[in-house]
């Protein structure tokens, strides 16, 4: 019986932030992720929280980065052409260490695109996102229960790396309605010394900063973050695998790809087809070695995306040339439908692939 | 259903409007000869009315809707035929209104016509297992902003709380005190509770005025 509500995923997103102590939200709206913007503009005056719609998504990563500096837990949200905009605030986030959310709701592109749902800003997300040598913490939920679950996660691995997370969904996982426990288990929370809250005349300036002076001090800052990345690509990956025990070809699709895929994986075992998922339900860090570890006992990967094929760069380098991966994909903002890749796998079980 | 010549659906987004529109819709043509199902939604960018044109146009229902429906234009534009819904006054109409105070403002731009003709109902369409509608003073609080903004009163309201493909039974017995205590307080009707289909049989000796819904989305 209902301990449960029935929720849109961008609802599930912001009130997920709530709970997980979120008070400052600041953001420009976009379809389709406005209903993020929303629910914060109704919610956020009731709690004594911050709604502020910034003039620009610029303006808003920046006050996204004032409020981090002083260690309180903030967030702002957009779709694709807005998280460029967002582009150098990820980069100066990442240069100063701060822990934030962003959360991009894919939508169709290059460019203005289009509004119908997509996954082809990966490459942004999971490389960069901007200039500079960085990374973000990049999960991707395939449910309205994980877009909800993956912002509390996104909030406690942002302030335990000190470093920005990124819910990276799309139109279909932001507008989708499913029903949503918000029955959380939080982490304790993180200690921030570095934050900028006052000194009470008892401690030296923090400082927030990304400018450095002397490059060799930039560069041992730049060794030493990564030697952080290093950590979190041992710790924090986190993939699923389905009916994976037997199977002869591995499809790879996360979001919504990867429920299109579990539908058409279902079809093909009915046929006798031993095919299975994995799921990477965080990007970056890439679930490497789940895939090179199938790479030893399946003969085909089939990368299913909502894109020309970007995931599928970081499947081949996992598989490391010991299998084929091929592409199944739709992309400026139409999804695959279960018998296209149904019609993929079945093609490379009859041996006929690309 | 008893209908009159326009019947305006509306409520907080993701209630469950355009759903029960659609449904409406296919009651009112057994009814009368011609009926139009006017979506005059600006708010929401997916499943839309036009999801069902295929079936509409089976029915012989006349669909009004934006030519952006579904389409990449980002606008919140109207369909300039929803003029017809107050102006051809042969046609009946179900009218599903976009969610919120804010989708209820295009309703505006009708409003004075559908108060001078006064031969209309307008249903407040509720979820109680909506975050923000989960009691009946938080829905009651979307109810006046939704007045407010598009200058008409409700005259019923229909119960559709559920909880998508995972309802149970137990799940629509549980919100009739909600439902109830929404009555109570806005003085307003309880015109029926809908389910859907699978969950009639169950229920129908335990709930008055049930209503079966055909579901007419699927991801």
């Amino acid at each position: 019986m209902a301990d449960k509500v029935l929720m849109k995923g961008n609802e599930a997103i912001a009130e997920a932030a709530i709970l997980a102590g979120c008070r400052h939200y600041f953001g420009y709206p976009i379809t389709p992720q406005t209903e993020v913007a929303a629910y914060m503009a109704k919610r956020m005056p009731k709690i004594g929280g911050t709604f502020l719609q910034a003039e620009s998504e610029i303006a808003a990563i920046n006050m996204v980065y004032g409020v981090a500096s002083t260690g309180k837990r903030v967030m702002t949200s957009s779709s694709s052409p807005g998280i460029s905009l967002k582009g150098e605030g990820l980069s100066y986030l990442a240069g100063a260490d701060l822990p934030a959310l962003v959360v991009n709701v894919q939508r169709g592109g290059p460019g203005l695109g289009g509004i119908q749902p997509s996954q082809s800003d990966y490459f942004q997300a999971t490389k960069g996102g901007a200039h500079g040598d960085f990374h973000m913490i990049v999960l991707a939920p395939d449910s309205v229960q994980e877009m909800a679950e993956l912002t509390v996660r996104g909030f406690e691995l942002a302030d335990q790396y000190r470093m920005t997370a990124m819910i990276l969904a799309d139109g279909t996982m932001g507008q989708m309605m499913e029903p949503v426990s918000l029955d959380f288990k939080f982490r304790d929370p993180v200690e921030k010394p570095w934050a900028v809250t006052g000194t009470g005349m008892k401690r030296e300036h923090n400082i927030i900063n990304s400018l450095y002076l002397k490059p060799d001090l930039l560069e041992k800052t730049n060794f030493d973050r990564f030697e952080r990345y290093k950590v979190i690509e041992e710790n924090e990956v986190l993939y699923e695998e389905y009916k994976m025990e037997d199977a002869e070809i591995c499809v790879a699709a996360f979001g919504i790809a990867a429920r299109v895929a579990k539908n058409a994986i279902d079809q093909a075992r009915e046929q006798g087809v031993k095919v299975g998922l994995i799921r990477p339900i965080t990007l970056w860090p890439f679930p490497t070695k789940a895939f090179a570890a199938a790479a030893e006992k399946v003969g085909h990967f089939l990368s299913v995306e909502l894109s020309m094929g970007q995931m599928i760069e970081d499947v081949r380098l996992a598989v490391n040339g010991k299998a084929p991966v091929s592409l199944c994909n739709r992309t400026g903002g139409m999804i695959p439908l279960p018998e296209q890749v149904l019609d993929a796998i079945l093609s490379i079980h009859n041996g006929g692939a690309k | 259903m008893n209908f009159k010549r326009i019947t305006i659906l509306s409520g907080h987004y993701g209630s469950g409007k355009t759903n029960i529109a659609v449904n409406l819709a296919r009651e009112l043509r057994q009814q009368k000869p011609r009926v139009a199902i006017a979506d005059i939604d600006i708010v929401n960018p997916y499943f839309r009315t036009k999801d069902s044109e295929a079936l509409l146009q089976k029915e012989d229902i006349r669909l009004i809707c934006s030519p952006y429906a579904n389409s990449n234009v980002d606008i919140p534009a109207l369909p300039q035929e929803m003029y017809s819904v107050t102006d051809d006054r042969e046609l009946y109409s179900i009218v599903d209104v976009g969610g919120d105070e804010r989708g209820a403002l295009a309703l505006g731009r009708l409003s004075p016509k559908i108060a001078e003709e006064a031969n209309y109902d307008m249903l407040l369409v509720v979820n109680c297992y909506r975050p923000l509608t989960r009691t009946a003073a938080t829905t009651v609080e979307v109810m006046r902003e939704i007045e407010n903004a598009c200058r008409l009163k409700f005259s019923g309201i229909i119960n559709n709380s559920n909880l998508g493909r995972e309802t149970a039974p137990e799940d629509v017995e549980h919100s009739m005190a909600y439902a109830g205590e929404l009555c109570r307080q806005t003085g307003l009707p309880l015109l029926f509770t809908t389910v859907a289909r699978e969950l009639y049989e169950p229920l129908k000796n335990k709930i008055p005025h049930l209503y079966p819904l055909e579901l007419q989305k699927k991801l």
